[in-house]
């Protein structure tokens, strides 16, 4: 297969960046996106030019690192997965793929298709924890949990964390990924005591750092490689609405 | 010549941990943050040693080379993680982890340190429950659990198919609470180059930040390397991208013994090879072999029929199917070890009865779906098995998977003695870094325990009781010449590597090198492909040196200058892999010498003359490193013939 490549370049942060228009010839169907861009990468260093930076690092879809926008939707055509998990076959022979950084106040430019997603790492530093130290914890056991409970905080906890919900939403908002977290610990026992100050420290430290409101579109669902369901958000919103007014009693 | 001191403690087996805790010294609290501490990486090992560490109130600087702590590869461990809480009351004790640990290691582990392993496995799960980690539960609202091969209990406890997802998570939890505190300091996209000794003991580390490209010097009262498997020297693995040997190597080069570092763990299950563009290989987690039954073709005429696409899996009888585990080793089945699974399957497609491109055998899961609902088979592996039908493009509920060996983990790595000490005084090294407790061969579900063991309950007491001789040292000045001499010599070495300016770039060598060790430092080794391998990556290195092309320069992010770094490495520890894997004379574990095995085609150890860890030391570039042996010595365990039968 032969596509023509419409790739964001920018040398770093401060620099201005521009489309640069580059082809690809004979790519095998099974082949993945992320094999592709290292064939033009070794093409390019062929021709004594420079390669097009992006992050990776599992390529199986669970660390998160990979983060490109093609086509106009974060992680490209296919629902469901990363970028790193996607292959050409998703794609029509000759055609025309335009790839972008995630594009957002909060996760600004490092260089060509790289951003600082540090943000989110604030987030959870600000409490998407269980305060627990090492040691001196009960037996693993000795709090059962029903079985339903764990399985939906499972589904929250799936995030992989990378960023896609505040691309491809119009505010740039990153309720999705605080929701999940939230949710994940306040489904479960271990969590629920601190799950008042939890979801006020998060959500008071996602306003700071810039990130937008949540408007219901649920772009961010839709383009959720991990299917990370918008029902975290309510259950967000109720915690928050529980935490203020229990805040005001107190 | 350094004498390899194991300092196993006194005492019964049963009672050395806890004998060494109530002997060791300990840092009293108002001591412990004028201490610094350096935990390089951040995966379960690191992430869980630094948390840990600055609880204790340590002052812990912590890097890592992704984005975020939190994408360490631990992230993407699938299946599970042994501990002997004996839930499902069958039998687990943890004598019998133990036992089968240093068994399914092929007797070539520590006893002490496995025995400590076990020992401490279940607190890692109620640690992990505590944090909010939400391992799968049964109606019951308790855990679950499944089987792993090498074990006849079931010990795992899961996270669906993500358990080193949301172990990763719960560490990472744990970090950015003391990162918030400001016990840990974080470095993120930072790359640690080169090891600094004073006066013979570790005390620093200097690091490229690979955003800015800037050198910067770190200093600490003691170092401790997590920085994962080497596996990628293969080109080919089922570790990420990113994963790499120069950390180890740079503090083998420094004087850290390297024990072992043939040993190789060759998974059974991943999706085969599917073309020379490949970056790397994807594993379906050996939790399928619950559930999946492994098999090829009995005639040759259907096998090579099915390779030429004129009949399919679903097509063969029942009975013209060979499900070769479960004919050869009827105890264990679809459940042996890893290496006795790999090696049936490169016998088999060796033999002409593969499928596929001929290098791969079908796992299948029509009789577990037939018995079990697909339902079952969903909520067990649902997610790995789309992640197969989006890789390989078939429906893995109707056709069985096609599956192959792929290189996985490293047994070998940085000697540590029974406090995870090196061989260099203050430097540590943990998790996959490390060698100490799997031997030949790592059982399943048990590299994610000794991560998570070495970093939250091992390394916070053994490390006291080398600082406890710290604290009259004050902190050091980063402008000692020690630490400026470290921060020239990297700057050299980049620009060195900048400055060859050849045709060829950094993965055409990769590829090369991986090629030359999957040939001959792979599945079957042997003395005449060893000592080629060892002639090929020599004369291969001083290609690369003359002729790797490195686009860019020194300043600002440059993948390729890091990728550079990494790949003069592996051309090094190659050659010492296939060293270590010439010297050894013997069959154990992942480490297969076709020249010594049984009639049945079964490993053969040769325990007179190998039941020994092989502890090198680098003795100058270009010299032969030299050789020590810490004899390994069974006390508490019949030493045997490994038999699954
Ligand atoms: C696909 C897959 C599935 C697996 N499934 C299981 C399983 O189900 N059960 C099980 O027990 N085991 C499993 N394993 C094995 C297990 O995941 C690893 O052995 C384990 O996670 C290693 O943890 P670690 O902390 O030692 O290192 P890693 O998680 O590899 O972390 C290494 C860290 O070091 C950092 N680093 C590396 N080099 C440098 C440097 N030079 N400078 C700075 N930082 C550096 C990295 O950034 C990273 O933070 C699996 C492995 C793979 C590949
Ligand atoms: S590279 Fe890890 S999720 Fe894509």
């Amino acid at each position: 297969m032969d596509f023509t490549l419409k790739i964001w370049k920018q040398a770093n942060s401060k620099a201005k960046g521009k489309f640069e228009t580059f082809k690809v010839k004979d790519i095998s169907a099974d082949c993945s996106f992320l094999e592709m861009l290292d064939i033009l990468n070794e093409d390019l260093i062929d021709k004594v030019q420079l390669p097009i930076n992006f992050d990776h690092d599992c390529r199986e879809g669970i660390c998160g690192m990979c983060s490109l926008y093609i086509n106009g939707r974060p992680h490209g055509p296919d629902q469901g997965i990363t970028v790193c998990q996607m292959h050409m076959r998703n794609f029509k022979n000759g055609s025309k793929i335009v790839i972008e950084p995630w594009r957002s106040k909060a996760f600004p430019v490092i260089k060509d298709l790289m951003v600082d997603r540090s943000a989110f790492d604030e987030i959870i530093q600000a409490g998407g924890y269980v305060s627990v130290t090492t040691g001196g914890v009960p037996d693993a056991n000795s709090i059962p949990i029903r079985k339903e409970l764990a399985d939906l905080s499972m589904d929250a906890a799936a995030c992989i964390g990378c960023g896609a919900c505040v691309a491809t939403c119009k505010n740039a908002s990153a309720m999705l990924f605080v929701s999940a977290k939230v949710s994940q610990f306040a489904l479960l026992p271990q969590g629920k005591v601190e799950a008042k100050r939890r979801v006020q420290a998060m959500v008071a430290k996602m306003d700071e750092l810039g990130f937008g409101n949540c408007t219901n579109t649920y772009a961010c669902e839709a383009e959720c490689p991990k299917n990370i369901s918008v029902s975290n958000i309510a259950r967000m919103n109720r915690e928050f609405l529980g935490a203020k007014l229990g805040a005001q009693k107190a | 010549m350094t004498r390899l001191d194991s300092k196993i403690p006194e005492g019964p087996l049963a009672q050395k941990w806890s004998n060494y805790k109530s002997k060791q010294n300990l840092v009293n609290p108002a001591n412990k943050r004028k201490i610094d501490i350096i935990v390089v990486g951040t995966g379960l090992a690191g992430g869980a040693a630094a948390a840990s560490l600055g609880e204790l109130g340590f002052n812990v600087k912590n890097f890592c080379i992704q984005d975020s702590p939190r994408r360490a590869h631990s992230i993407a461990a699938q299946g599970g993680i042994n501990a002997t809480k004996n839930y499902p009351n069958d039998g687990d004790t943890v004598y019998r982890l133990f036992y089968d640990t240093i068994k399914g290691g092929d007797y070539r582990a520590r006893e002490a340190n496995v025995y400590r392993l076990a020992e401490v496995s279940s607190n890692i799960i109620d640690q992990c429950v505590a944090q909010g980690v939400p391992f799968a539960r049964e109606y019951s609202g308790l855990l679950d659990n499944r089987s792993f091969g090498g074990a006849l209990v079931s010990r795992t406890f899961y996270a669906r198919g993500q358990t080193g997802q949301q172990l990763l998570l719960g560490a990472y939890g744990a970090l950015s609470k003391e990162i918030k505190k400001g016990t840990v300091k974080m470095y993120t996209r930072s790359e640690m180059l080169d090891l600094v000794i004073i006066d013979g003991k570790a005390r620093g580390i200097i690091t490229r930040n690979v955003v800015t490209g800037e050198l910067e010097r770190h200093f600490a009262h003691a170092v401790v390397i997590a920085t994962g498997g080497y596996g990628n020297v293969f080109f080919l693995s089922t570790l990420a991208m990113n994963s790499n040997g120069t950390a180890a190597w740079t503090a083998y080069k420094k004087g850290a013994f390297f024990a072992n570092p043939s040993m190789v763990q060759i998974h059974p299950t991943c999706i085969p090879v599917h073309g020379d563009y490949q970056s790397k290989l994807t594993l379906m987690s050996e939790s399928l072999r619950n559930d999946g039954r492994i098999w090829v073709p009995k005639n040759k005429e259907d096998a090579e029929k099915i390779r030429k696409g004129e009949l399919k899996p679903n097509d063969i009888a029942e009975e013209n199917r060979d499900y070769y585990l479960e004919r050869r080793y009827p105890a264990f089945g679809n459940l042996v070890p890893r290496d006795v699974a790999s090696r049936a399957a490169k016998e088999r497609c060796d033999a002409g009865y593969g499928v596929g491109s001929g290098l791969a055998v079908y796992l299948d899961f029509k009789e577990s779906i037939g018995r079990l609902g697909k339902d079952v088979i969903e909520a067990r592996y649902g997610n790995l098995f789309q992640m197969y039908e989006k890789i390989v493009d078939d429906n893995p509920y109707e056709t069985p998977m096609m599956i192959y060996p792929a290189i996985h983990y490293n047994m070998g790595g940085i000697w540590v003695d029974y406090e995870l000490q090196t061989t260099i005084p203050n430097l540590f090294a943990a998790g996959e870094a490390n060698f100490s407790d799997h031997g030949a061969n790592r059982l399943g579900a048990s590299a994610l325990m000794q991560g998570l063991s070495d970093g939250y309950f091992v390394l916070p007491y053994t490390l006291q009781n080398c600082l406890s001789e710290e604290i009259r040292v004050p902190r050091m000045s980063n402008d000692l010449p020690e630490f400026v001499e470290a921060e020239n010599n990297v700057r050299e070495r980049l620009e060195g590597l900048l400055s060859i300016k050849g045709t060829k770039t950094v993965d055409h060598f990769h590829k090369r090198l991986g090629k030359i060790m999957w040939e001959h430092v792979g599945m079957g080794r042997n003395e005449e492909g060893l000592k080629k391998a060892i002639e090929q990556i020599k004369e291969l290195r001083q290609e690369f040196h003359k002729d790797v092309r490195i686009p860019g320069d020194m300043t600002g992010v440059n993948t390729e200058l890091e990728k550079a770094v990494r790949v003069s490495d592996f051309l090094e520890l190659g050659e010492l892999m296939a060293r270590d894997a010439l010297n050894r004379n013997e069959s154990c574990g992942g480490h297969f010498r076709e020249e010594y095995r049984t009639e049945e085609g079964e490993a053969m150890r040769n325990d007179d003359e190998y039941k020994y860890v092989a502890a090198w030391e680098f003795s100058g570039d270009d010299k032969e490193p030299v050789m020590h042996k810490e004899p390994l010595v069974f006390e508490n365990i019949e030493v045997k013939q490994r038999d699954y039968k």
